[in-house]
């Protein structure tokens, strides 16, 4: 189990639409008030369940109707229903009601052998013939388990009869091994919770296949009234059951606490508790019980909602600065009920919550996270006045203002907008008008779209090299079409350097380099604001000496001829080893928990604008309660996004016999090595660096004859766009942007993780490696996967090589857009090398001739080369034709 | 061929090759210009209900235009034929007036088609099995019929169950192979199918294998119903269906992506019988027994079919074609046993482990 999210493969069973559980929902069921059951039914999906439990076991309620009537409303609640149910009753007609309305495939809870073994296996058809899985309570017809021995008898019992007599499926059949309260001051109560985790235990490792569940908030039932203390225990026990093997729990799903966030002095006499460690352990317990009470707002356990009684201003302002999106829409309500129009709340208290924001922000106290999360609210907030401001619009004519209006794109040939996405909501909150055009947009529509609705400026991103030039040509076209518009420039590869040097001459009009989301609001400000064109003429200024300095600063330092250069290639020895197969195989649907250990959190901090190395950064004194908090969210969003499935993972691999020709690679088709069925051509370094040392391309590390490449492409985006439209849906791109970054991370797991099974097994090189995953990120293994338009090799058109071999798109369904752009941008696609010596490097820039020799190697034209290369040509194209 | 004797034969062929299933029973019969009384034939020639459009009722007044139905199928290649049977439930018999005959037009369908078969065989040796039809019916167990009020539903599965054991019953006696539940757009009918399928084993002591085939009624991906493909699959695994696949509403085209879903998570044989294309604007279908052609043979290369058939606007030249195109191609691999928890709502939740 992954370290980083221990509930990552616990199935969450939302316990709220339970009668027995919840007060509140019997008094809801009981008063027929069926559409306030279902808003607890939705709340419970969008905390997090898995499954929904539904119980109407209660007095005064007719079950088999309720059941009926209850399951039926939700089966048309497309929302809710999207989970599957487990059908809750003691009572076998009502289990039967639940399971003839519904058509997924449900878990009854329970049947036992309480009453014997011909009811226990009548009911078991039944429930078989239904097609679903059944919980089976460690209960026979002596009474409830309690201890050990009694558990694994009673569930090895009713496994025998289930998987032998009933041909049930044995990964359908959840133990529930019973989860009785502790510190009750009875002393037969003590080993109750250590009876558990031993029963679960053997279940999980002699009981092939099945699984087991519980209901975690009896064993704080004697701390009745100290939510803090019952959190507590429910988070040690929760961690001592599941690394028992405990799957599946019935758990408020709003409310789980980590085990590594309780206290340490509580933890440790819980601990004391539920491990019956010691005599004194309950008394040890009660001790700190009140005072763990009294600090429990601090965990967050019992949360301060002092906050509420403040007046309507002063909490929209909190919400909007603490990120609560919970009763933002109510107070939202009460403002504008104040307010003498929809839009003074927008204008007032809202924009003077987002200011106190904006300033946090700028001072280094909030960060980028928590500011998404603010205008996660703020969002919220604005679609709630939306409709009155409109039908105000229709009553008064009136026409809305804005600060301005800003048209975003993702240039065409790219498709990666988590920065632009980032930039756009952060602008939002400061009340400009954002219309962002997504990714892989055309020139002429980005156009377009500015001149009809009137935009005050563009801003263009991009993340791949191509796409720089895609920027280079949308700004000399607004210069040819005669525009003035303000012309933003972002993303990951642009740089102050690259605007300077190579978009701001071909167009006349203002040029602005934003280089992240902070800076984008003072830039706009200033830009559509009264220092417009001081601003204009600053950055102007301070371009004209970047482009100086450039020309000035350049890498001057001689290149080799490329024929000297090659000489200067590595002498290696070569031991190839062969692969476990030859040809390509696919890998789809990898499953995605098996990705989670291998992700490198450290760059998905860097996406948020959170600098350092994880794990440290989470205790950085300044950035530290950001990145914890973040990464909060993070492992609750990962977890479901694993366990739900939001997207999947598809891979490629293949590997064939292959040689080096020259700086090329020679790939056939078979171990006869007579038909040659593609050729992978690589850079090489030209910087002199003395005798001494080795000029390097990619295809050093392939022997001359005899040898074998290897090549991969894997993505774990497919369904990664859909994910995010519906959270940008519902006007939260916090989880938007947050699913994205999280989809980018579990690719590049997938290709760690790839990369760790090929060199272990498909291609076998170092089977006896045994690296931790820390290790692996870490890159300490032989063998390496570069991929194309990175340093080692810059041309990103070797991807289409790639993909044909392949067979990528057919097999993975990954894209290459035009600029070589992998869609799904949650993809990683590359090279295998397994020399021993193979290390990462990166080409430098590279002079005329090798382009040349290139440029004919490849089939190009000289101009063609220079495109795709244009990062790292040593010269100026333009210069060196004239000159 | 005894009914042991013929599935043996025909899973011996199913390792082997894409079995062919035949095409649409509507779109041959419109070919005959059945008129008003061939409907009712001399038997219901006062029934009060026009049962001009109930095809089942054909079985037991025109039975020689059923019989050379299921013979242009044999004879364009189709190694299973599907009886006459797909609204013959009483639920949907009902709609005519005629729930008392379903029984007997199932046992009678099954005869036919039965007969059609055995000549086959005789004449080649070779097997030709029998599906028995089990339609969706006219009532859906998971939707209300009123958008005013989503509880209300005006069918129960214990009506449903027993309707489709009604069926079962006539289509077992008459002289079924297999049974083919079929274009499910709501997968709790499906259960109740099943159900009924099974009191009917129970009640006979024949065991026949149950074939369940899904429909995607649009390219969001999803059944009448709202589940996606996989949800669907978890939903019915349970019956341990001899073939799993898709059909209708969709034509080759926009049923791919579907198929290749199914195709990956199925542990058993997988079919497809989409329609010939989408309904054009005159009611027609588009796609020609060439087009579609080309469409089953990519899917064959791709490793996504085991069995091959057709659905609305089909006819036996689409049938001959389609064994002309997946010929020779390998048929696809089942997936392997899946040991993991795996659960459905709308949307499939799969354990760890």
């Amino acid at each position: 189990m992954s370290s980083a999210n221990p509930f990552a493969n616990f199935i969450i069973v939302g316990e709220r639409t339970n009668v027995t559980g919840s007060a509140k929902f019997r008094k809801l069921i009981e008063a027929d008030d069926y559409a306030g059951a279902l808003t607890v039914a939705r709340q419970q999906v969008e905390g997090g369940a898995n499954v929904l439990d539904v119980n109407m076991d209660a007095a005064l309620i007719d079950g088999p109707a309720a059941m009926r009537r209850f399951l039926n409303l939700i089966a048309s609640e497309p929302d809710i229903a999207r989970i599957p149910l487990m059908i809750d009753s003691s009572k076998w007609e009502v289990i039967e009601a639940g399971l003839k309305c519904a058509q997924g495939k449900s878990i009854v809870n329970s049947i036992s052998l309480k009453e014997g073994e011909e009811k226990f296996l009548y009911e078991a058809r039944r429930v078989q013939r239904f097609g679903a899985a059944a919980v089976v309570m460690a209960f026979d017809e002596q009474g409830q388990a309690d201890t050990a021995k009694r558990k694994i008898e009673i569930c090895t019992r009713a496994y025998r009869l289930l998987t032998d007599k009933v041909g049930f499926a044995p990964e359908d059949i959840i133990f529930d091994p019973n989860i009785f309260a502790v510190a009750t001051g009875i002393e037969e109560h003590a080993e109750y919770a250590k009876a558990f985790f031993e029963a679960t235990g053997y279940i999980r490792s002699e009981l092939p296949h099945a699984h087991v569940s519980g209901g975690v908030s009896n064993v704080s039932f004697s701390f009745r009234g100290n939510e803090p203390v019952r959190e507590a225990m429910h988070a040690v026990f929760l961690y001592h059951a599941i690394r028992a093997g405990m799957d599946m729990g019935i758990v408020n799903a709003g409310s789980l606490t980590l085990y590594d966030d309780v206290e340490p002095e509580l933890r440790e006499r819980v601990e004391d508790v539920l491990l019956n460690r010691r005599e004194d352990a309950t008394e040890r317990l009660l001790e700190i019980a009140d005072r763990a009470k009294a600090g429990g707002k601090k965990q967050g356990a019992e949360r301060d909602l002092s906050w509420r009684q403040k007046p309507v201003k002063d909490r929209l302002a909190h919400a909007l600065v603490h990120g609560v999106n919970e009763f933002i829409v109510e107070d939202t309500e009460e403002a504008r009920l104040q307010a003498e129009r929809p839009l003074h709340v927008i204008e007032g208290p809202l924009m003077d919550g987002m200011s106190v924001v904006g300033d946090l922000f700028g001072a280094g106290k909030m960060f980028l996270p928590q500011v998404v999360k603010s205008a996660r609210v703020m969002k919220q907030a604005v679609a709630h006045l939306i409709p009155f401001m409109d039908e105000e619009k229709e009553r008064l004519g009136l026409v809305g203002k804005s600060n301005g209006k800003i048209v975003m794109a993702t240039v065409k040939g790219d498709v990666h907008d988590i920065g632009k996405n980032i930039v756009g909501v952060v602008l939002q909150c400061n009340g400009y008008e954002i219309d962002d055009m997504g990714v892989m947009v055309p020139c002429d529509r980005i156009l377009e779209r500015a001149k009809e609705i009137g935009a005050d400026a563009i801003g263009l991103s991009g993340l791949i090299t191509p796409s720089l030039d895609e920027m280079v040509f949308v700004a000399s076209e607004m210069e040819r079409l005669g525009l003035n518009l303000p012309l933003l420039i972002g993303g990951a590869t642009t740089s102050r350097t690259h605007t300077a040097v190579k978009i701001a001459p071909a167009y006349s009009g203002p040029i602005l380099y934003v280089p992240d989301a902070s800076k984008a609001v003072p830039v706009v400000q200033k830009l559509l604001g009264a220092d417009r064109d001081l601003l204009v003429k600053e950055t102007r200024a301070e371009y004209d000496a970047a482009r100086e300095a450039y020309f000035l600063g350049q890498d001057k330092r001689p290149r080799l001829p490329l024929a000297k250069a090659r000489q200067r290639a590595p002498k290696l020895e070569f031991a190839p080893v062969k692969p476990s197969f030859l040809g390509v195989r696919s890998f789809d649907n990898y499953p995605l928990e098996e990705l989670v250990p291998y992700i490198d959190w450290t760059p998905f901090f860097a996406s948020w604008d959170l600098v350092g190395r994880y794990p440290a950064i989470m205790d950085d004194e300044i950035v530290g309660d950001a990145a914890r908090n973040l990464y909060r969210d993070a492992s609750v969003m990962l977890k479901q996004l694993v366990a739900e499935k939001w997207v999947r993972a598809s891979g490629v691999v293949g590997f064939w016999p292959a040689q080096r020709d020259g700086d090329d690679v020679v790939l056939f088709a078979d171990e006869k090595r007579g038909r040659e069925i593609a050729r992978l051509h690589t850079l090489r370094q030209q910087i002199d660096k003395g005798e001494s040392k080795a000029n390097f391309a990619l295809a050093d590390y392939i022997a001359p004859k005899a040898d074998y490449i290897g090549a991969f492409a894997v993505t774990a985006g497919i369904g990664e766009e859909d994910v995010s439209i519906r959270f940008k849906r519902a006007n939260d791109d916090y989880s938007a942007i947050m699913a994205q970054a999280l989809c980018d991370r579990l690719a590049e797991a997938f290709a760690e993780a790839m990369h760790a099974k090929v060199r272990r097994e498909l291609w076998g090189y170092a089977k006896d490696e045994t690296l931790t995953p820390e290790d692996l990120i870490a890159e300490k293994y032989r063998g390496i996967r570069p991929a194309p338009g990175y340093p080692a090799q810059p041309d990103h058109t070797e991807k289409r090589t790639i993909f044909d071999l392949l067979e990528a798109h057919e097999r993975t369904g990954i894209d290459l857009t035009e600029s070589m752009a992998m869609t799904p941008p949650s993809s990683v696609s590359g090279l295998y090398f397994a020399h021993p010596e193979a290390e990462y490097f990166g080409t430098g820039k590279i002079d005329r001739d090798q382009v040349e020799d290139y440029a004919q190697r490849k089939g190009w034209a000289l101009a063609t080369a220079e495109r795709w290369l244009s990062p790292i040509l040593a010269y100026d194209p333009l210069i060196a034709k004239v000159g | 061929m005894k009914r042991d004797v013929r599935m043996t034969a025909l899973n011996a062929e199913l390792a082997q090759r894409i079995l062919i299933l035949d095409g649409s029973m509507g779109a041959y019969l419109q070919g005959f210009g059945l008129t008003s009384e061939d409907f009712h034939g001399d038997r219901f020639a006062t029934h009060t209900t026009p049962l001009k459009g109930d095809s089942d009722v054909l079985t037991l007044t025109r039975p020689d235009v059923i019989t050379k139905v299921h013979e242009a199928y044999i004879g364009a290649g189709a190694d299973i034929i599907s009886t006459n049977t797909f609204t013959a439930t009483p639920i949907s018999q009902a709609e005519y007036g005629l729930e008392a005959f379903a029984r007997e037009m199932n046992f009678e369908s099954a005869v036919l088609a039965r007969a059609a078969s055995d000549l086959a065989e005789k004449a080649d040796g070779k097997p030709r099995a029998v599906a028995g039809s089990l339609g969706p019916t006219t009532k859906l167990l998971s939707m209300s019929p009123d958008v005013g009020d989503p509880g209300r539903r005006d069918a129960d599965f214990d009506g449903m169950a027993k309707g489709y054991e009604e069926q079962a019953l006539g289509l077992i006696e008459g002289g079924a192979d297999i049974l083919l539940i079929e274009t499910i757009t709501d997968t709790l009918n499906c259960k109740a199918a099943l159900w009924g399928a099974w009191e009917a084993f129970d009640k006979t002591g024949v065991e026949l294998p149950l074939w369940i085939s899904g429909t995607i009624t649009d390219r969001s991906g999803r059944t009448l119903s709202g589940q996606t493909v996989e949800a669907f699959y978890n939903s019915v695994r349970h019956a341990k269906p001899w073939a799993i696949g898709l059909n209708c509403a969709l034509g080759p085209a926009d049923m791919r992506a579907f198929l290749a879903d199914l195709s990956r998570v199925a542990e058993c044989a997988v079919s497809a019988y989409p329609n010939a294309g989408l309904p054009n604007a005159m009611g027609g279908y588009d796609e020609t027994p060439h087009s579609m052609e080309a469409h089953y043979a990519e899917w064959a290369k791709a490793g996504l079919l085991n069995i091959a058939g057709g659905c609305c606007g089909t006819t036996p030249d689409h049938i001959s074609h389609m064994k002309h195109a997946v010929a020779g191609v390998k048929p696809r691999i089942k997936a392997a046993h899946d040991s993991r928890l795996k659960l459905a709502g709308l949307e499939p939740f799969t354990a760890a482990a």
